[in-house]
């Protein structure tokens, strides 16, 4: 076993048990702060794969800004461990008997196909800044600006929702 | 690395998400459990990408290999401008009916 097999096995584990801790913690900040680090490990992922742009963008947006924005709502409602809502006991079983089927079948589904491809790690240029930024200007320059569209109507369209309606008072 | 590695990864933080969704109660640890899908498709969108940058049939034009990560870099700007809207959402919910449990609207009247 290799030191790049460790590396996997280690980010692997690292994600899995967070995010299970994600959603098996009683307080929603400690969610918020498993969640984190679980896209700290995604992102060592993607720099063991190569892709260093994503795993930057993946740490300042969805670490830094993503996060800091669900942290931010989940100290302005004041939600602790007291205030949470308790789902039926049966019904939460039920949940996770669905959820590990799923699992299980797929896993098995994907463990009876013979494919043999191996992933590139540590080397290849493909995840670099350069060519990416080539390809998505090259190539993708419309979605690129399209992106900017939807990022005005996502902006204007959180104001209206949050904004307090004047009509009800 | 096998690529089934990775995709048993993905599957795993997928199935993690979908249980947190199917579990919980809160609102906004539901939406959280859909980032993490979201992140899980990710991960297995660039590894897929790495894949192809193996083959021969790449070789010759790079540009193909890194269509996936701007993929996934596009996935990346749909949830941040996704997450925006659907917090507002759940801040007006809140303050409509003060709390954040999702039974809570399991009707449409009232």
């Amino acid at each position: 076993m290799n030191l790049t097999s460790i590396i996997f096995l280690l980010l692997s584990l690292m994600a899995v048990g967070s995010s299970l801790m994600m959603i098996s913690s009683k307080s929603p900040v400690h969610s918020v702060l498993w969640l984190i680090v679980v896209f700290f490990a995604i992102s060592g992922h993607y720099i063991l794969l190569n892709a260093q742009f994503l795993a930057i963008v993946n740490i300042i947006v969805y670490a830094g800004a993503i996060m800091v924005l669900f942290l931010f709502v989940v100290m302005l409602m004041n939600l602790n461990a007291e205030t949470e809502p308790i789902k039926n006991y049966r019904l939460q079983l039920v949940g996770i008997v669905a959820g590990g089927t799923l699992l299980l079948i797929i896993i098995y589904a994907v463990m009876k196909i013979d494919v043999e491809n191996l992933v590139e790690m540590k080397v290849g240029d493909a995840g670099l800044i350069k060519n990416l930024g080539m390809n998505l200007f090259k190539n993708y320059v419309l979605p690129f600006e399209i992106s900017s569209v939807l990022f005005l109507s996502a902006m204007i369209g959180a104001v209206v929702i949050g904004k307090k309606d004047e009509l009800s008072k | 690395m096998d690529i089934k590695a990775y995709i048993i990864l993905a599957l795993t933080l997928f199935s993690i998400g979908i249980i947190g969704v199917l579990v919980r109660r809160n609102a906004i640890i539901i939406f959280m459990c859909v980032e993490l899908m979201l992140n899980a498709v990710n991960l297995l969108l660039v590894a897929f990408s790495k894949m192809h940058a193996m083959s021969n049939f790449t070789k010759a034009s790079p540009d193909f290999a890194s269509d996936a990560q701007i993929f996934v870099f596009f996935i990346m700007v749909v949830a941040a401008a996704e997450v925006s809207v659907g917090l507002a959402i759940i801040v007006m919910m809140y303050r409509n009916v003060h709390t954040v449990d999702v039974n809570f609207l399991n009707r449409l009247k009232n």
